[in-house]
Parts: structure tokens; C-alpha cells; sequence
């Protein structure tokens, strides 16, 4: 199978590591080869988080510039900032819902609208599936479960080698029991608005 | 059950590299673990005594965090004399701290395998700088092996217990953060069996390194090099694949880029990679015969020339005919990777695929079409989004009251640690800092050459790291300057881990606490007070006593960091909300401590009722008292 690089970027919180970890978790159960890498460090404190999970055939743990196939941010700023990853093929997937930082959130920075950025954003890419990820996290009962939702909608939006029951099964014997149901809600509601995309 | 305490080998797990480390060592039956923590290596010894506290009785090894790297190699040497299998680890800088013992351990051998796992850090992720720690090997004369991803690091950690057995010296694992932080499947062997006590059996003659005794533990030394040497020709981590008339020569995980751009390119028919596994002693010979079977050689390894400098040097000795290029004599990347990520082999930053496909498709004349960059003029700039101290965090809150007396004129030496980011406005109170440490000593160097006004910040796990020592000297030395302890209970920077000063009954250890105060009046600090940073008032009254000490005074600054006290010792405090009839929008609370539970609206300051953890540091600093807690609101 051709490889396939996916790069996830989030802000500190938002649990994008756990996503990617959860996705490499469902490409071993379903065999398909997989290396995922994260970058720790700055997470507790704010700043951006990036993981990467590689399906296929490559062994490099690392996407470089240009060369993702799907780019799922978390936030809207956070897809333009990695945009340099991703060439006119790339699907991009993002959360509509800003977190603004400190900077903006004080008044002295600005913060481009998110439906300037998607259209940006569209303007370069082949396909970007854009919605409030937030609110369905908030839907599924779940502020927490963002990473669940995005997780969701990248299966409804990419042709992936991982078939969906695997993905959910992987996501309610790995995640907290409390949060199991919750997670799988966040999940579909994530898979249904980029399908519908 | 833990995956990683699985009896039985066989299945395949999805593991981090430093996961997988920690199960070669289970694997090899490993009795006993040191380290210092530092990204990134951490999850080593973190996976280490979380093991031992989910499982008492399951684990078979005793584990430690110790004071420094230093300490933990000395440690660890003791064990291994004693003959049971050890593992000391710690980021590549710490290696720095640990380098003394090293050069000595590695004349005296150990009784029982001994790894030493140095965790490098090519782009600075999250370090002060991007050594390549395979000059301690060659400054060491000890064995170094270099796994390309997890899977090879689990095979390599519990394989160099065996070659430090064999060899009777300590053997360095050395990985980046692109193998400690990588995941991938690994496939478990049984869990091996584990000798977990020995007796000291008195050799002086091999452990007491007189210079008569270490003439000769010299050459020992070199003799389990040329050992060594011969190990590494035959050793199944030197291996050559592919065929053709070019070669590569590469190392750790920029063998999967290598590996990845010769699909890619389409040449696996003409160019054979030689992946150095067992990095030192090189395998001379094999490199030699790999040299005379190809044309040209491009030699790929992330940092510094090593391999590169070897392969010429056996290329000239031995009169070898073959062209090998690299990264001599090299360029210098025109910006930092923050700003551009580098477009050719250099001795600075880590590699990635694209670099290296394009490195070899110029060096061997191949051609490859890959996707073009985008091209984004117009595009909406992203906003800045720095790392910033946590809501509550009372270094922020130190940092004010210092601030507020000493103003922008003190000269702020610093050191490492989360306050580090006291570097960023609008604290900036960072002024000087090298490694972990050099706050004491350099304040001593600063307030003696200048007689300016000194005063420096450390962080409660780096003075016991190595803080102790410049504090004695400054008082030895009747140096003037305040220390400000930062004593938030934990080493929050590398993961919230437990140190000497860590009041251990709140997070259930057996270990024994040691206070600050008493340690620091012990080492002849006359003016040493506590205090407790969200009481400002109280507190600047406190430096301002501090620093009008002619000599060394000290601060302790107590206050647990809130991340692990919500772990340990959960409190219920109130979030604070600004009154919008009082406030008048001076924004003196946001000028003043950039809380990220703030945020401007209508002119007027408002805080997050989310992230607001109820510290009323900026209470205190409101002149119209207009920040009040929630309850005081119905
Ligand atoms: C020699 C060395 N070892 C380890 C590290 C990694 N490291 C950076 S800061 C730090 C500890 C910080 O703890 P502390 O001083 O208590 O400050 P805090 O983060 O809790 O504010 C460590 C272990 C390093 N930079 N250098
Ligand atoms: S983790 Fe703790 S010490 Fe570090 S910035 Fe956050 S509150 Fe402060």
C-alpha cells in the first residue's frame, strides 16, 4: 500500500497526542504499518503541539514540509502555521473554534477570523473540511473530547486502511471507561460532519 | 497489567522509544536504575517508577531519581561493581554533569552490565544546547550503540547488557528525540530473569584508581577497545543492504530517511546503505571493504562530521579510491529551523525526509519529482503562541514581587527550569543562564566584576542538581548578591518527578525528605527567609530586607507548583472575576503579570472562570480592588 502521512497540531490540552497514539494503536490492531512521533515538551504550558502518524510502507517517523497527505489541526490558526506542510493534494481538517493566544487574548495581536483562514486554507488545498469540532465535543456531552471528534472526522473525510470498528473499539478499551461513551459519541458526531462535508 | 510487564515475549505492542527501553532492560533482567531526568529521555526512569508504585510486587529492580547526573552514574557504577545489572539515564547535557565519574568508570569496568543511555536533542526541542554526545564514546573509549527507532532500541538496550558483560564495561545507548519520541510496533521477548542482590567482593587493584593502579586500568582499557573493535565488525547492528556502485553510510534514525528516500528515488538497485548500529568502535574493516565496492559515498548523520571524518580517514589509509561526500567542509544553515527548516546536510538541526531524498538525489545525480511547496504570500498571519507559565503559577508570582522591588536595573542571572520563561515579557527577568546551576556561581562572577545589584533564580530541583555547591562558594567567598530559591515541590519542567526537597509523604514514597531551609543556613547563609509568593505585600517586604544584606542572602519561595498540587493535594479554591463597575482599566494586572486566565474585553481586564485557579496575585496587584473571588459575588 502507498504511504499515507498525517500530521495532527493542537494546542497545548487539547489531547492531539492522544489521538495520534490512539490512531497508530488502530493501524497495528488492523496490520497495517505504522510509525507515529510526537514532540513533548512544551504542552503543559500553552504552546503547540504536533504529533505525526506515517501508515504504510515508510519508516521515517517525521513528515516533512510539503509532504502530508492530511493535516488535522485543532484550531483554526494553528492549520495556517502548519500549512507549510502540505502541497495542493493535502486534505486539510479543522476545528473552527479559536483559541486565541494570550497575546490576542489581551488585544495586542490580531487574530484572522477563522472564515478568513478557511478560505485561505481553501485556496491552497485540494479539499478542507472545516467545522465547530468544539460544539460537537460540547454535544457529546464531553468538552474534553475534541481529540475524539477530529479523530472521528479525519475517518470521514480520508480514505484510510483502518476500518472504523477497529478505530472505536481501540478508543473505548484505551480511553478512561468513564469517558468511553462519550468518546465514541464525540467520534461519530466528528465522523458525520466530515462525511457530510 | 502493564504491557511492559508482560511475562511472556511474542506479541507486538505499539511502544514509545523510551518504552521500549525500558523493556530491553526488563528483558535483560535489569536489577537496578539511576537517572536524572531531562527531555528527552524522561519517560525512561518516569515509565520506571510508575512501574514500581502501580506493581511493588511484580517489579524486581530498585529504582531512583538522583540529585544529578553525576550522581546517578556514581551510583549506578557502585551497583554494577557489585554486580548487578544497572541502567543509568539522562539527556545528552547531563552526560556533561556525569562526564567526570565516566572517564573513570570506564577505566575500572563494571562486574554486571552496565547501560548508559545519553538521550541527544538535534533541533533543541528542549534543551540549552545540540551536542553530539558520540564524542563521548570516543573521549570515553566506551562502546556505543544507536538504534533507529523503537523497535531496534528494546533489541539494542537489552543486547548491550549482554555486551557489557562480555566486555566488562559500561556501554552507551545513545538515541535522539526522534527515537525516545517515536512510536512503533515492538515485538516483546520474555522478561528476563533478574539477579537483584550481590556481594561487594573487594578488588583495589581494579576499583581504586590510584595513578599505579590506573596505569595499568588504562590499558585495559584500550585492550577492551580493540575487543570491542573486533565485536563491531561482526556485529549484527553494522549491516549493509542493497546493491549498486553508490554508497551511504548513516546512523540512527536518519537511516529510515536514507532507507525511505532510496524507495523513493527508485534506486534501490544502485545504492547500498551501510546503517552503523554499533557506532564506536566503527567497524573499520567492513567500512573499508564498503568503501573499495562503491564509486562515491554519501555519508548522512545528523550533527557532527563523525562517521564522515572515520570513512576518509580509512579511505586515506588504506589508499582507497572512493569520493565521499557529506557535510565537508559544510555549510551553515542562513536562519534557525524556527524560521526554515535547512535545505542541505549540516552540523546543525535534525534532518528530515525531504532534506535527505534531496541530498541524495544531488549527490548521486538522480532525479526526483516531488510535491512543490506552497507558495503562501497572503496568507492571514498566525498570531504568536509562546509557552507561558500556568495560571497560578507562583514563579510568576515571585517574579512580580522581585520585580516590583528591584525593578529592570538588578542583573538577573537564571537557570533551567519552567521559570525559565521568566525570560518572556513582561517579566523578563532573565539575564544569564548556561546550564542548570549557573545562576549561584555566575551571580557571584556578575556582582564581583560590576558591583552591580545581583539577583539570581533557581528552581528547587536544579539547586539540589547543582546549586548547592556555587551557594557554598558565595559564601565562602563573601560574594553579595540574593538567590531566590523557587521551591514549588517538584521538577515540574521535565514531568512533575520527585527530588531531595520533595515532601515525600504527599505523593506516598519511601523516600526521606530534605528541607531547604535548614540546608541552605547549614551552608553559612546568614540571611535566609521564606516566603510565600502570593502574599505580596509580605513578600516584598522580605527581598527588600534581602537584598539590602551586604553578602549572600537567600529566598525561599515556597509554594507547590498547582499542576502537581492537583494531583497530590487538590485545594478548592475560588476563581477570581474582575467587577466591571469597579474596574477602571488601567490593565496594570495584565501589564504587569500576563496571567493566561486573562483577557481583554471592552477595555477592561476579565479572567476565565476556567483556567483561573484562584492564586489573587492579581487581587493584589488591582489598585481599585476590583478582582474579587466568585463566592463574594452572589
Ligand atoms: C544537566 C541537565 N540535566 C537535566 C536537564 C533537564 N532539565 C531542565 S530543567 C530541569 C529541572 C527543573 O526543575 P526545577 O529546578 O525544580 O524547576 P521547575 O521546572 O520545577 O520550575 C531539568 C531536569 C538539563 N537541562 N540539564
Ligand atoms: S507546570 Fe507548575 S511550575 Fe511549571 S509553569 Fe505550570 S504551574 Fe508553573
Amino acid at each position: 500500500m502507498s504511504t499515507q502521512r498525517i500530521v495532527f497540531v493542537g494546542v497545548g490540552g487539547q489531547g492531539n497526542l492522544l489521538a495520534s497514539n490512539l490512531l497508530g494503536q488502530a493501524a497495528l490492531a488492523a496490520g497495517v504499518q505504522v510509525v507515529v512521533s510526537e514532540i513533548h515538551g512544551m504542552a503543559q504550558r500553552g504552546g503547540v503541539v504536533e504529533s505525526a502518524v506515517i501508515l504504510g510502507e515508510a519508516t521515517s517517523p517525521i513528515v516533512s514540509n510539503a509532504e502530508a497527505d492530511v493535516l488535522v489541526s485543532f484550531e483554526p490558526v494553528e492549520a495556517l502555521r502548519l500549512l507549510p506542510k502540505a502541497n495542493k493534494e493535502t486534505l486539510i481538517i479543522t476545528n473552527t473554534r479559536p483559541m486565541p493566544p494570550f497575546t490576542v487574548a489581551i488585544g495586542a495581536a490580531p487574530y484572522p477570523p477563522p472564515e478568513e483562514s478557511v478560505a485561505y486554507l481553501g485556496k491552497k488545498v485540494k479539499k478542507v473540511v472545516a467545522f465547530d469540532g468544539q460544539a460537537l465535543a460540547e454535544e457529546a456531552k464531553n468538552p474534553l473530547s475534541l481529540n475524539m471528534v477530529m479523530l472521528g472526522a479525519l475517518f470521514g473525510a480520508a480514505e484510510l486502511p483502518i476500518d472504523v470498528k477497529t478505530m472505536k473499539k481501540v478508543i473505548r478499551s484505551q480511553t478512561k471507561k468513564r469517558f468511553a461513551a462519550s468518546n465514541v459519541k464525540a467520534f461519530d458526531l466528528g465522523f458525520k460532519a466530515a462525511a457530510a462535508a | 497489567m502493564d504491557v511492559l510487564l508482560t511475562p511472556s515475549g511474542g506479541k507486538e505492542h505499539l511502544l514509545l522509544g523510551n518504552e521500549a527501553i525500558v523493556r530491553g532492560a526488563l528483558e535483560a533482567g535489569m536489577a537496578f536504575a539511576t537517572c536524572y531526568p531531562g527531555t528527552p529521555s524522561s519517560e525512561v526512569p518516569d515509565t520506571l517508577y510508575r512501574l514500581r508504585k502501580q506493581f511493588p510486587n511484580k517489579v524486581k529492580y530498585y529504582f531512583e531519581y538522583s540529585t544529578n547526573e553525576k550522581v546517578a552514574l556514581e551510583c549506578a557504577a557502585g551497583a554494577a561493581a557489585s554486580g548487578v545489572r544497572t541502567l543509568c539515564t539522562m539527556k545528552h547535557v547531563g552526560v556533561n554533569v556525569a562526564a567526570d565519574p565516566l572517564m573513570t568508570l570506564a577505566y575500572v569496568g563494571v562486574r554486571a552490565g552496565m547501560v548508559l543511555l545519553t538521550a541527544d536533542d538535534p533541533s533543541l526541542f528542549s534543551s540549552q544546547n545540540e551536542q553530539d554526545n558520540r564524542y563521548y564514546a570516543r573521549l570515553s573509549g566506551l562502546p556505543m550503540l544507536e538504534p533507529c527507532g523503537p523497535a531496534e532500541a528494546k533489541e539494542m538496550t537489552s543486547h548491550a547488557f549482554d555486551l557489557s558483560e562480555e566486555l566488562g564495561t559500561p556501554v552507551f545507548i545513545r538515541t535522539t528525540t526522534r527515537v525516545n519520541h517515536a512510536r512503533e510496533a515492538v515485538k516483546l521477548a520474555k522478561l528476563g530473569k533478574v539477579k537483584q542482590k550481590s556481594k561487594f567482593v573487594k578488588a583495589p587493584m581494579q576499583f581504586v584508581t590510584v595513578p599505579a593502579v590506573s596505569r595499568n586500568l588504562h590499558l585495559r582499557l584500550l585492550n577492551i577497545h580493540k575487543q570491542a573493535a573486533a565485536l563491531s565488525e561482526s556485529s549484527p547492528w553494522n549491516k549493509i543492504s542493497g546493491r549498486g556502485k553508490l554508497g551511504i553510510i548513516t546512523n540512527g534514525v536518519s537511516y529510515n530517511y536514507v532507507a525511505d528516500a532510496v524507495a523513493d528515488l527508485g534506486a534501490k538497485s544502485k545504492i547500498k546503505i551501510f546503517k552503523v548500529g554499533m557506532s564506536y568502535p566503527l567497524p573499520e574493516k567492513k567500512l573499508a571493504n564498503f568503501l573499495k565496492s562503491v564509486d562515491k559515498v554519501l555519508v548522512v548523520e545528523e550533527l557532527e562530521p563523525i562517521m564522515e571524518e572515520a570513512a576518509r580517514a580509512i579511505a586515506q589509509e588504506k589508499g582507497i579510491k572512493v569520493q565521499i561526500v557529506g557535510k565537508m567542509p559544510g555549510q551553515i544553515p542562513a536562519k534557525s529551523v524556527d524560521v526554515e527548516i535547512p535545505k542541505f546536510l549540516s552540523r546543525a538541526f535534525e534532518y528530515n525526509p525531504r532534506l535527505v531524498r534531496s541530498a541524495i538525489a544531488k549527490a548521486f545525480g538522480l532525479k526526483y519529482k516531488g510535491t512543490a511547496e506552497l507558495k503562501l504570500t497572503g496568507m492571514p498571519a498566525p498570531p504568536g503562541r509562546p509557552p507561558n507559565l500556568c495560571p497560578g503559577c507562583p514563579h510568576r508570582a515571585t517574579y512580580h514581587a522581585v520585580k516590583e522591588v528591584m525593578g529592570d536595573e538588578a542583573i538577573y542571572p537564571t537557570d533551567i527550569g519552567c521559570y525559565t520563561l521568566g525570560l518572556l515579557p513582561p517579566i523578563q527577568a532573565a539575564d544569564f543562564l548556561i546550564c542548570m546551576g549557573s545562576s549561584v556561581s555566575s551571580a557571584g562572577g556578575i556582582s564581583r566584576a560590576t558591583g552591580q545589584k545581583v539577583v539570581a533564580f533557581i528552581g528547587d530541583s536544579t539547586f539540589f542538581h547543582s546549586g548547592i555547591t556555587g551557594l557554598v562558594n558565595a559564601v565562602h567567598n563573601n560574594h553579595n548578591f540574593t538567590l531566590v530559591i523557587l521551591d514549588n515541590g517538584t521538577t515540574a519542567m521535565t514531568g512533575h518527578q520527585p527530588h531531595p526537597g520533595v515532601n515525600t509523604d504527599s505523593i506516598g514514597d519511601i523516600t526521606t525528605h530534605v528541607p531547604l531551609e535548614p540546608l541552605v543556613r547549614g551552608l553559612g547563609v546568614k540571611h535566609v527567609t521564606t516566603i510565600k509568593p502570593f502574599k505580596v505585600r509580605a513578600s516584598k517586604k522580605a527581598i527588600k530586607e534581602a537584598v539590602a544584606h551586604d553578602g549572600v542572602s537567600v529566598i525561599i519561595s515556597k509554594e507547590l507548583c498547582p499542576l502537581f498540587a492537583k494531583r497530590v493535594a487538590p485545594t478548592s479554591k475560588k476563581p477570581f472575576y474582575v467587577n466591571q463597575d469597579k474596574c477602571k482599566g488601567h490593565m496594570d494586572c495584565i501589564k504587569k503579570v500576563a496571567c493566561p486566565a486573562m483577557f481583554v474585553e471592552d477595555g477592561q481586564a476579565r479572567i476565565n472562570p476556567m483556567q483561573c485557579i484562584g492564586c489573587a496575585l492579581c487581587a493584589q496587584i488591582c489598585p481599585e480592588n476590583a478582582i474579587l473571588p466568585v463566592k463574594a459575588k452572589a
